[in-house]
């Protein structure tokens, strides 16, 4: 039985595909009325973000919540670890007040594989570093499910800032897992070295939007990550702006049923006009709607069945 | 060529006696008697309600909603007109998830109707300790305030371990806990019939 979510590749076909069917069931929950079920009654849920995130939190406070389980947020700033507590002993601490599950999000990659090493409580990870975030993943898979129905051979870009992106990784991983052709946009300066090297079968590199923009299924927009643009990695912002932000211009030849996506927070103007963001053929708004209802599936899986220590 | 002889012991004997016992199987329900036990219960449904105004039907996963579903065309065919069927799953409600060793999987409810203020029908296959049904009425309240609740069964098996009794029963058959009923309907197991095999 499954304790933890580290990185998406660590699911296996079958049990993302388990997660996609059973979130239908969920997503059936969360439009009553009385959205709560008592399945999670007694367990208790733990959000600790050393990062700022409203969506993620929000969603898995939510998802838990929806399930009746207890759920603690811990905001870093306001913590002991700002005196200077490290990892491991404070959710060594946590755990001993009997917590059943982590949620980590942290700025280092690995920090979670560390917490899951650390304690007998379930993690999962909700974003370390540029590494992973593995839920996002999951509710692109089921937002892509949801419109398509099947996944082979579809085609999708992810366009953007790729070198700082987590959510671009666990995309990838996820996408060739579920047998998608996969291109990559990105100015050369944001493509990681070796990064053709990831994911389960051979992806593309591209330098042009409007080249590739006609012949796919989806295009995944990431946030340009302004916050980290600091060394220069592209002339101006206007230039990326012209050269890599979705607008309707560059959409005049995608198919009628291009799905557009985007992990928000998105920056309007620069890598997504509004009118894109909005259109018909967007499905941001879903994406976050669905990623309460794959949590909840989420939660439940690795929480609901009886927990054997693996060890 | 070597010849190896078995002497047949009363030891033998005994153990091939028991392994044949314990794959038998006993059938309480063929075919014909799941067709005129279910236009019964229809029948019983339309008099103890005095009509269909109201009713509705609410099948639980997975025999249950064939069940409501042949019981639906059945009533068709007395009133003209079918009630309204919804699918209830409840392994989200279920006490004894930390018990099992396997997850079961998670299916959606489809109920796209009010049930405030409607009488529902709950349709199950067999009635044993009653802990699905404890389940189902839980999941029913938080979809809203039905008038009323009657449960349907085909069999009703005994060993019950809540305070939990049918208004609608096909049959009556008390069982013991290594006893294993089987209900099989042709949507799915492309048979009809209902059998107990010894564990």
């Amino acid at each position: 039985m499954r304790r933890n979510l580290l990185e998406i590749n660590d699911l296996k076909t079958q049990e993302i595909n388990f997660l996609l069917e059973e979130a239908e069931a969920f997503k059936e929950v969360l439009a009553r009325p009385i959205k709560k079920l008592p399945t999670l009654r007694g367990k208790t849920i733990l959000t600790l973000f050393y990062e700022p995130s409203t969506r993620t939190r929000m969603s898995f406070e939510l998802a838990a919540k929806r399930m009746g389980a207890d759920v603690s947020n811990i905001a870093v700033s306001a913590s002991s670890i700002q005196k200077g507590e490290n990892l491991k002993d404070t959710v060594r601490t946590l755990e001993a007040m009997g917590v059943d599950l982590i949620i980590i999000r942290h700025s280092q990659a690995g920090a979670p594989h560390l917490v899951a090493k650390t304690v007998k409580a379930s993690v999962i990870n909700a974003g370390d570093g540029t590494h992973e975030h593995p839920t996002q993943a999951l509710l692109d898979l089921y937002t892509i499910k949801d419109k398509k129905k099947t996944f082979k051979g579809l085609k999708a870009a992810i366009v953007g800032d790729i070198a700082h992106s987590r959510v671009a990784r666990s995309n990838i991983w996820a996408f060739t897992k579920m047998d998608m052709e996969v291109t990559l946009i990105a100015p050369p300066t944001l493509l990681p070295a070796e990064v053709e090297k990831l994911g389960l079968k051979p992806i593309k590199i591209s330098y042009s939007l409007e080249e590739i923009i006609p012949k796919l299924d989806i295009l995944y927009i990431l946030r340009l990550q302004l916050e980290r643009q600091k060394k220069g990695l592209f002339p101006s912002l206007q230039e990326y702006i012209k050269l890599y932000g979705v607008n309707p211009e560059k959409l005049r030849k995608s198919k009628r049923d291009l799905l557009i996506m985007h992990p928000g927070p998105m920056n309007i103007g620069v890598e997504i006009t509004e009118s894109v963001a909005t259109s018909m053929q967007s499905a941001i708004e879903e994406q976050v709607h669905n990623g309460v209802a794959i949590r909840m599936a989420l939660l439940n899986y690795l929480l609901g069945g009886k927990n054997e220590d693996p060890a | 060529m070597s010849k190896v002889k078995i002497r047949i012991t009363p030891k033998i004997i005994q153990e091939v006696k028991k392994q044949i016992m314990s794959k038998i199987k006993t059938q309480i329900m063929d075919q014909e008697k799941i067709k005129r036990t279910l236009s019964r219960i229809a029948q019983e449904i339309l008099e103890k309600n005095k009509g269909i105004k109201d009713l509705i039907f609410i099948g639980i996963r997975t025999r249950g909603v064939f069940l409501a579903k042949r019981l639906n065309k059945i009533i068709k065919k007395v009133e003209g007109e079918e009630l309204p069927l919804g699918i209830l799953d409840i392994n989200l409600y279920r006490d004894d998830i930390a018990l099992l060793s396997h997850q079961p999987i998670v299916r959606k409810t489809e109920i796209p109707f009010d049930i405030t203020e409607k009488k529902i029908l709950l349709v199950d296959d067999v009635l044993f300790t009653g802990r699905t049904v404890r389940a189902a009425l839980d999941a029913l309240i938080d979809l809203g305030r039905p008038k009323v609740i009657q449960l349907i069964v085909l069999l009703d098996r005994g060993g019950r371990e809540l305070p939990i009794r049918a208004d609608y029963i096909g049959e009556i058959v008390p069982t013991s806990k290594n006893e294993l009923v089987e209900v099989k309907l042709k949507e799915i197991d492309n048979l009809d019939e209902v059998i107990i095999v010894k564990k």
